[in-house]
């Protein structure tokens, strides 16, 4: 499935400050039971945004209207536990584009960087300071400059770097995937194939 | 300089380096299930793709599959119509399928080695992070998403980055009660969740090297819990016995050919690891988690630490006890337990059943616990009653359930109600992960046993 292309990303965004958000947090194993990728947004961190009975938790950062925005701001390890890319479904179709964070978790990057959302990881210094500034003026607007790899705190100017590898920054700015490109390189796969002792 | 065990396994099946970029990697043995499966085969048909080689991918059913009337009908709609997904895919594209009620069915981690579909020296993925178990037998192993599911179907490759590589040595021998899902869970309580994370770990040294294969699975298999994709244990005598004359493994001539490939993978003596740590089997006792991720574990005898003396924030480690109910300092032995959960790819094994019928043997279920016995798959249910085990912990007042994933993850019926306890032999402990409200103690088959005669939080060495 492609995505839209990644360039330039200026929003407000949800903090979480939260370490090792799994991602049964993400979304639970009960709603994995879809065949097809839809309505994944709706249980987005289904138990903490809402009680048993469906009700919202109103205390949970997703049901507080002062915060909103393309960007979602995690605590350190974000994304551990199950390779559920319906992890990365229920981020991107709630809304979120880009994930900060100041660790990911191996397989949830790759599925994000998979399906569109940018994976964005900042010093534990910056990530503090974001943090600070959305709990001062959570109107805070964070820039997200994917051609220069910069992520700029636009109220105080504040900015990093981020790394990103080059095929994946291309295919990010360009709205590629892998398959597209793997699906050019078949012939050259089979030739491989035929070598492999089993 | 030489190179590692997985530099030998990773490097020969790269098809294309793409600089700057991933590898562009071969996958010889591809495992699907209901639950991962079905957008990505949608997306092939979305993209006019075919399945381009159906013998290197193997399905089954476990990950929403009940575990007691395999028989009738699936009740969950939503369960059922993922089924049927897979069962229809599996027969359009010519992809074996061993669905519910087929006698090879069971967990996908289990089904793979226990039919020779895991050999050393593969690569092997599923979209499920616990594909790390089979490098238990010098595979590289590990979990990708849906998208990349669909890569494979249609291409036989996924795109990686070659991971770091570390390796845990642990020397010495493990104590009395003392099993392999204590080395993990301590390793894991050492490193954190994160600790491996970016890493494939090598396992070396007296402890792995005397461990039995399922041993070596249970270990590899929680790999994922302290971050890493992977985890490799070099093969050996006990690898090529277990391999020997199950349904897929190479035969006659084939089998030669293998060996002679499946000797020189080794990590050579001059080889060097991003990282590398070094433990004793005496600083191992008998695990049991007490937080929200797996890294929250400690000797069984201790108390919870305080929040001072752990790594990461006081905020995080705050919310995780208030979830569970406990306090710092808190003694875990004696806390008193709801359920009990014997099963899942980590624990599920013929070995895990023994362990758990060596201690129930001669006691009885404690009134208090709801248990569920969950083999891993067919044939450790048919062993568990060849050995006699069936009747060891039927007398003990258990009962055997079907195969499948079960409690691990809640996805059937097998849910812990809110708010209940449960010790659990599988591989996560996160909020709600065995249902909404859950609250689960990662622990051995034999914490698991001890634990389910009395009813509280039990150390194992005071049954044995």
């Amino acid at each position: 499935m492609a995505y839209d292309k990644f360039e330039i990303l200026k929003s407000t965004a949800v903090p979480l400050p939260i370490e090792n958000v799994d991602t049964d947090q993400i979304i639970p194993a009960r709603f994995l039971k879809a065949t097809e990728r839809k309505g994944f947004g709706d249980n987005l961190f289904r138990d903490w945004r809402y009680n048993p009975d469906n009700t919202l938790k109103k205390e949970f950062v997703l049901n507080n209207p002062i915060y909103k925005g393309k960007i979602l701001v995690g605590g350190k390890n974000f994304g551990s536990g199950s390779s559920r890319e319906h992890a990365a479904w229920a981020v991107y179709d709630y809304g979120f584009r880009c994930v900060v964070s100041s660790f990911f978790a191996d397989i949830f990057r790759g599925n994000c960087l998979n399906i569109g959302v940018l994976p964005v990881q900042v010093s534990a210094a910056f990530l503090d300071k974001i943090f600070k500034a959305i709990e001062d003026h959570p109107a805070t607007e964070i820039e997200i400059n994917l051609p220069n790899q910069t992520i700029t705190l636009l109220t105080s100017g504040e900015k990093e770097s981020f790394e990103i590898n080059s095929y994946k920054k291309e295919n990010m700015l360009n709205g590629y995937d892998d398959i597209d490109y793997l699906t050019k390189m078949k012939e050259e796969i089979k030739d491989f194939a035929v070598k492999r002792p089993f | 300089m030489g190179t590692t065990l997985f530099d030998k396994v990773w490097d020969s099946h790269v098809v294309k380096k793409i600089q700057d970029g991933p590898d562009v990697f071969f996958i010889d043995r591809h495992l699907i299930h209901e639950v991962t499966s079905p957008v990505a085969f949608l997306g092939l048909k979305n993209r006019n793709n075919t399945v381009l080689y159906p013998n290197k991918t193997f399905a089954t059913a476990d990950h929403n599959t009940p575990t007691i009337n395999q028989h009738l009908p699936v009740e969950d709609p939503l369960s059922a119509n993922q089924l049927k997904a897979l069962e229809e895919n599996s027969a359009e594209w010519g992809i074996p399928h061993w669905g519910l009620g087929h006698q090879k069915n069971g967990i996908v981690h289990v089904i793979g080695p226990e039919n020779g579909i895991t050999l050393p020296g593969a690569t092997i993925v599923c979209g499920d992070s616990h594909t790390s178990t089979h490098g238990a037998f010098g595979a590289i192993a590990f979990g990708i998403g849906t998208s990349e599911v669909e890569m494979v179907l249609s291409s036989q490759c996924i795109m990686q980055p070659k991971p770091k590589k570390m390796r845990i040595n642990i020397n010495g021998e493990l104590g009395l009660g003392v099993t392999p899902k204590d080395v993990a869970l301590f390793i894991i309580s050492k490193l954190t969740t994160s600790g491996a994370t970016g890493y494939f770990v090598e396992y070396a040294g007296d402890v792995f090297k005397s461990m039995t294969m399922e041993g070596r699975m249970t270990v590899c298999n929680l790999s994922i819990e302290m971050g890493a994709r992977g985890g490799i244990i070099a093969p050996d005598e006990k690898t090529y016995d277990y391999i020997k004359g199950r349904l897929f493994a190479p035969k006659g001539e084939d089998w030669d050919t293998a060996m002679k490939y499946w000797k020189i993978l080794k990590t050579d003596e001059d080889a060097i690891f991003d990282k590398e740590l070094t433990f004793n089997a005496s600083e191992i006792e008998p695990m049991i988690t007490y937080g929200t991720n797996p890294g929250m574990g400690t000797g069984i005898s201790n108390q919870i630490p305080n929040a001072n003396e752990v790594e990461g924030g006081i905020t995080t480690y705050k919310k995780s006890l208030n979830y569970m109910g406990f306090e710092e300092g808190d003694t875990m032995i004696g806390k008193k337990v709801d359920y009990v959960f014997l099963g899942s790819c980590t624990n599920g094994r013929i070995e895990d059943f023994r362990a758990f019928a060596s201690i129930v043997k001669g006691r009885k279920k404690a009134a208090n616990i709801t248990a569920w016995l969950v083999p891993g798959s067919h044939i450790v249910e048919a062993e568990i009653e060849e050995e006699g085990l069936l009747a060891i912990i039927t007398e003990a007042g258990f009962e055997l359930r079907q195969p499948g994933c079960s409690a691990c993850l809640a996805m059937n019926d097998d849910k812990v109600p809110p708010g209940k306890l449960a010790v659990s032999t599988s591989n996560r402990n996160f909020e709600g992960r065995q249902g909404p409200g859950s609250r689960t103690l990662l622990a051995s088959p034999l914490v698991a046993a001890a634990t389910a005669v009395t009813g509280v939080v039990t150390d194992p060495r005071t049954l044995l």
